[in-house]
């Protein structure tokens, strides 16, 4: 199968500080990755390298001809002086079809938001109406930095379903940042654990027993305290 | 009767407005006032040396600002000092070196204040032809780029994902800015054409709901701002510069009054 992005001993450094190195993997059609690790691992410098924001400083990022990305970036920082009211905000997707944008909102569990004002959203509700631009696009690849922040349980799992339907119908595929790793080990086909390189990744449930996996998240999925140690055993040492 | 020449500052202070109101929204929406002002104050030094080297003063004054703003551009995305910093800094020098520069040059000869504050009411039928083919310009290549400023506006990471260009926001910002100083320092002079920008921009947007009605009404206040400030500074006999930004500080203070 031909890659979406392929990626190749990419290291990209700002001054003196390597942000990330020796990164290779690609993303395939209808596969679900996510991406873990501490803060400071070079997660969002990363989501920034594969949308294109931020040049390698060596190694390389192959996008297929034509690759389509929809991205939810973490918030949006809006200016309370410009006047955006939802609807306007997914039109400027490129999207000119009013029905077309209306389906997708409501279909994102927003669709009484069309007329509000962005800036009086909640963040729930932003994350909703970030994905229905990003999915208007009808993108052959997802990215999503952090999306279910803001979101409660059940809409955390309306989140999810709607994800899981959009792939079983489009073939598209999902990269995605998160920090709930019982939602990562449940959702995703295969995870990336950073930490300036690639710790470990694989299967859900191969790398939940890597032991790099087990020294920055503890031994079990899901249940495991956030640690935000710096402390790199043998396997996970990237100097 | 009106007398020839306040019609002819009317015209092209109605077609100065119109320019201005996309590009005020814009730099209101960025939060680039300074901004406006570093490109505004390049204008001093673009007129004098194109004075005195002999070339066309229009000529001098764009490619000055638009140096400035491109560097400014350019300066701020390097991250070593705030944004803030760096466009006061570029802002504040570019006037200075402007005032230096016309003072020391030699073959330069300007009316200080009227460069400074404008003199509408001795604009050409010549110079509103080109304020009329440099609005025109303005307007049409915002109008070609809208979606990719809007955009650039709300989030350049969105925009970069969705395959729009930084590259082109940039460019069409930074020149569409400049050629904007250029014809408008005639108007309100090079101190004021930042408050010709967001005045108008900062007035419309409590009572606007999306972003084009935000410049629809924004470009009728900048001309009902030039209409009430040429008709004051020819009843009460100052400069039409400060009139015109009087009337539309009076317009931001209204409409905040209105709204509350």
């Amino acid at each position: 199968m031909i890659p979406l992005i392929s990626i190749n001993n990419l290291t990209i450094k700002k001054g003196q500080r390597t942000l990330l190195q020796d990164i290779n993997f690609d993303l395939v059609p209808n596969e679900a990755v996510s991406l873990i690790g501490p803060n400071g691992a070079g997660k969002t410098t990363l989501i920034r390298a594969l949308i294109g924001t931020l040049k390698p400083s060596s190694g390389t990022i192959r996008r297929k001809t034509g690759l389509k990305i929809g991205y939810t970036p973490q918030k949006l920082l809006l200016e309370q002086l410009m006047p955006m009211p939802v609807d306007r905000f997914l039109a400027l997707s490129g999207e000119s079809n009013l029905a077309k944008r209306r389906d997708m909102l409501a279909r994102c569990d927003a669709g009484k938001l069309k007329n509000a004002r962005m800036t009086d959203l909640s963040g729930g509700e932003m994350q909703r109406v970030l994905l229905a631009r990003a999915l208007m696009r009808k993108p052959d690849l997802l990215i999503l930095d952090e999306p279910t922040q803001g979101l409660d349980q059940p809409g955390e799992a309306r989140f999810y379903a709607l994800l899981n339907e959009v792939r079983a119908e489009s073939g598209l595929a999902v990269f995605m940042v998160s920090h709930d790793l019982h939602v990562v080990m449940a959702e995703s086909d295969r995870v990336i654990c950073l930490n300036t390189h690639i710790c470990c990744s694989g299967a859900p449930e191969t790398v939940s027993k890597d032991p790099s996996y087990q020294e920055l998240f503890g031994t079990r999925p899901g249940l495991a305290l956030y640690q935000h140690s710096h402390v790199h055993s043998e396997t996970c040492n990237h100097d | 009767m009106i007398d020839d020449f306040l019609i002819r500052a009317i015209m092209a202070g109605v077609i100065i407005a119109l320019a201005a109101a996309p590009l005020g929204c814009l730099v209101v929406w960025r939060r680039m006032a300074y901004f406006g002002d570093a490109t505004g104050h390049a204008a001093l030094l673009g007129l004098a040396l194109a004075m005195s080297f002999s070339m066309p003063l229009m000529l001098g004054v764009i490619v000055i600002t638009a140096a400035m703003a491109l560097t400014v551009t350019f300066a701020t995305q390097r991250g070593t000092y705030a944004a803030d910093t760096i466009l006061g800094v570029f802002s504040h020098s570019a006037l200075a070196v402007g005032l230096v520069a016309a003072a020391v040059l030699p073959g330069v000869r300007l009316n200080l204040l009227d460069t400074l504050l404008g003199n509408i009411l001795t604009v050409s039928n010549t110079e509103i032809m080109w304020i009329g083919v440099g609005a025109a310009g303005i307007l049409l290549v915002v109008k070609l780029f809208w979606r990719t400023l809007l955009n650039a506006t709300l989030s350049s990471e969105l925009l970069v994902a969705e395959g729009g260009s930084l590259l082109h926001d940039r460019l069409v910002f930074t020149l569409t800015l400049a050629f904007f100083v250029a014809m408008s320092m005639k108007l309100v002079g090079i101190l004021l054409i930042t408050a010709m920008l967001i005045l108008p921009a900062a007035a419309a947007a409590p009572i606007s709901r999306s972003p084009e009605r935000m410049v629809v009404f924004t470009a009728i206040i900048g001309v009902l701002s030039v209409g009430g400030g040429i008709w004051l500074s020819w009843e009460a006999d100052i400069q039409a510069g400060p009139a015109i930004i009087v009337t539309a500080s009076f317009f931001f203070v209204l409409l905040n009054v209105f709204r509350r």
